[in-house]
């Protein structure tokens, strides 16, 4: 039978006869090389990501492998001139040292990890970005408000044509109204949720990247789009119908504007770190707040898929105020909630 | 003499590298050299990658256009509301979105820590340690952070490029400066970080994997023909050791020659034709065995000229 190049496992040659060769530092390395090659396949599996293919045997002698290695490598380095096996043995114990101290949880781990409590104890974290974010965005809507209030040109300044759809100032109750009704049914309403999802995520991870230019991006991200919602309220409640508006908006809301709020408050973090880093230098402030924004931005993501389903479904199909208002109360108390009071998990040693 | 061994060697080539070499510290204790890599190298990943997510793209799409006209037929594509076409189109979407944000975190969390394009030349992402302490995890938080960055310096820059946003005057301009900014961050630090590794405290550097050579002094023992004194092998040091050893290793006829009648003329030496590789390799063995012997005694010759 022919034997297929592209099968066949990489064999590892015996060493030769090590007494041949004539140089000590040729025989210590002759003398080791069985072992580094284990490790190259071990390490050569690993990368593959085929764990499954390394024996037992091998998998057990890894950690040794592995300090064999680096020892040779010290050695090799104060007695030999080889320069090909000194490079050899850098590439090997690199990519080995890669594999060794790579990250030993899988994503579903690190996902079980996360949502049980990595996140929750991340949004603590940042609770005065938070604080920021909020407030940021409350004084949003009140510009958004009062500037349509003042002059009704405002409100075709700030708010894009495509979306007003027709819903401007001084429009009539009727129209008003039928906007916020529901639709018959449930058809095309997915294809919208996975376009609004897709879109606000967008808008939630472009916050949180501006946040490195000291987080001023990041306010002015939030206090535009919290104008916008502010001229519409005005709109709605110049027509008589702030309630009917509120109770629409709290549907997909509650979750969407808290999502949009972490965004900001984790962008805002970086910025803050960034621009104030105190005793670290600025790079490892950066990096600390990064690592901890980028956490609360994960489940940002997670959450606007809600927020989407929500405003594709759950928005189209109920009509009653009240029960929307309740929907988007239930999601805001769950989300306070689990944020609150879901303890950090046990941090091992991982 | 070392000018005659390497012809290509570029001092100025060589000289960038080195800038772009680093020590990483293994909890062992070990200092492992790790090479940065090139901007060019980054950029050019990039471009790879992104060619592979627009050519994924444009076929996963088509395919979904074919089996949308396939299940309705073009003529009743007007009526929707069939669930295969509507299930197909948040197929779509939630596509577009996944290219976008999906591929580089899905490769970068994987065993390699490299998008395809990285690994095709040769390139992961590293935590960056810390200035002076051990190197440390790769987290998922890192990978995350890194690739969420990527939005305001690839996407949005390409976005805003294709949708002729320069011509929308001041603003447009002001715009301009603005992502530029993100874009040309790599180059004013001397790591080459772009924003988003500085955020999630990476950086990217080389990995290529090594193949372990033959030994070189398995050849047949020359040492009766050939014996060097000690004043002939103090002539070299240890990078024309190296040399030597690279070209042994290539084992082409021009370079074997040239390099005997560099050495011969300096060591005062006469040798047949012919008989260049052997004299060669038993100056190697010769050299390399007195250099480890210095070293193994604690002298060590960088150079001819040390």
């Amino acid at each position: 039978m022919i034997s297929l190049p592209f099968f066949k496992r990489a064999e590892i040659a015996p060493p030769p006869d090590i007494d041949a060769a004539s140089l000590r530092s040729d025989r210590f390395r002759l003398a080791r090389e069985v072992d580094w090659q284990r490790l190259d396949a071990i390490v050569t599996a690993l990368e593959k990501g085929r764990p499954k293919r390394i024996s037992d045997e091998d998998l057990l002698d890894l950690p040794v492998l592995y300090r064999k290695a680096t020892s040779s490598l010290a050695v090799a380095r104060e007695t030999s001139l080889d320069a090909a096996a000194l490079d050899y043995l850098e590439a090997l114990v690199r990519r080995a040292w890669f594999q060794v101290y790579g990250p030993r949880v899988t994503l579903m781990g690190w996902l079980r990890r996360f949502l049980g409590g990595g996140w929750s104890a991340a949004v603590r974290a940042i609770w005065l970005d938070c604080c920021i974010a909020l407030a940021v965005m409350i004084a949003g809507t009140a510009v958004g408000w009062l500037l349509v209030a003042q002059d009704a040109a405002w409100f075709y300044a700030l708010v894009p044509g495509e979306m007003a759809g027709g819903r401007g100032p001084g429009a009539d109750a009727a129209t008003l109204r039928e906007s916020l009704a529901p639709q018959a049914s449930a058809e095309g309403l997915s294809v919208f949720a996975a376009y609004l999802f897709s879109n606000n995520t967008g808008v939630a991870i472009m916050a949180f990247a501006l946040g490195f230019a000291f987080g001023i991006p990041t306010l002015l991200l939030l206090v535009y789009n919290m104008a916008l919602l502010g001229a519409m309220l005005f709109v709605f409640a110049e027509a008589g119908l702030a309630y009917e508006f509120t109770a629409w908006l709290a549907v997909h809301g509650t979750t969407e504007l808290l999502a949009i709020l972490l965004a900001g408050a984790a962008g805002l973090h970086i910025g803050r770190a960034m621009a104030f880093p105190g005793a670290r230098s600025v790079l490892a402030a950066a990096q600390g707040a990064g690592v901890r924004a980028a956490q609360v931005m994960a489940g940002c993501a997670l959450m606007l898929v809600v927020a989407g389903l929500l405003e594709g479904y759950a928005r189209q199909l109920v009509g009653q105020a009240e029960a929307r208002l309740a929907i988007g109360a239930v999601m805001l108390a769950l989300w306070i909630g689990y944020f609150a009071l879901l303890r950090a998990p046990h941090e091992r040693e991982t | 003499m070392s000018r005659a061994i390497t012809p290509a060697a570029n001092p100025d080539m060589r000289k960038h590298a080195a800038k772009r070499q680093r020590q990483l510290l293994t909890p062992e204790g070990l200092a492992l050299p790790l090479t940065l890599a090139s901007r060019g190298a980054r950029a050019g990943a990039l471009m790879l990658d992104l060619t592979f997510i627009f050519v994924g793209l444009i076929a996963f799409l088509a395919l979904l256009a074919a089996l949308g006209f396939g299940v309705v037929g073009i003529e009743n594509l007007q009526g929707s509301g069939n669930p295969v076409i509507e299930l197909l189109l948040v197929g779509g979407v939630m596509l577009l979105f996944l290219s976008r944000y999906g591929y580089f975190l899905y490769f970068e969390l994987g065993p390699r820590a490299a998008t395809p394009g990285k690994r095709l030349l040769g390139l992961r992402v590293a935590a960056r340690p810390a200035a002076g302490e051990a190197g440390g995890r790769l987290t998922a938080e890192m990978v995350i952070a890194r690739n969420l960055m990527r939005d305001v310096e690839v996407f949005l820059p390409a976005f805003f490029l294709l949708g002729g946003g320069q011509q929308a005057g001041v603003a447009g301009i002001a715009a301009f400066g603005w992502l530029a900014v993100f874009v040309l961050f790599p180059f004013f630090n001397r790591d080459g970080l772009r924003a988003g590794d500085i955020v999630a405290g990476t950086w990217v550097v080389e990995a290529k994997s090594a193949k372990l050579q033959q030994a070189m002094s398995l050849a047949p023992d020359r040492t009766r023909e050939y014996r060097f004194g000690t004043a002939e092998l103090s002539v070299y040091g240890e990078r024309e050791l190296q040399v030597l050893e690279g070209v042994l290793r290539q084992d082409q006829p021009d370079a074997l020659r040239e390099v005997a009648e560099t050495i011969c003329r300096k060591i005062g030496w006469q040798i047949g034709a012919g008989d260049e590789r052997e004299f060669l390799e038993a100056f190697y063995a010769a050299l390399r065995a007195h250099l480890e012997s210095g070293m193994r005694f604690g002298k060590r010759k960088a150079d001819k000229h040390a």
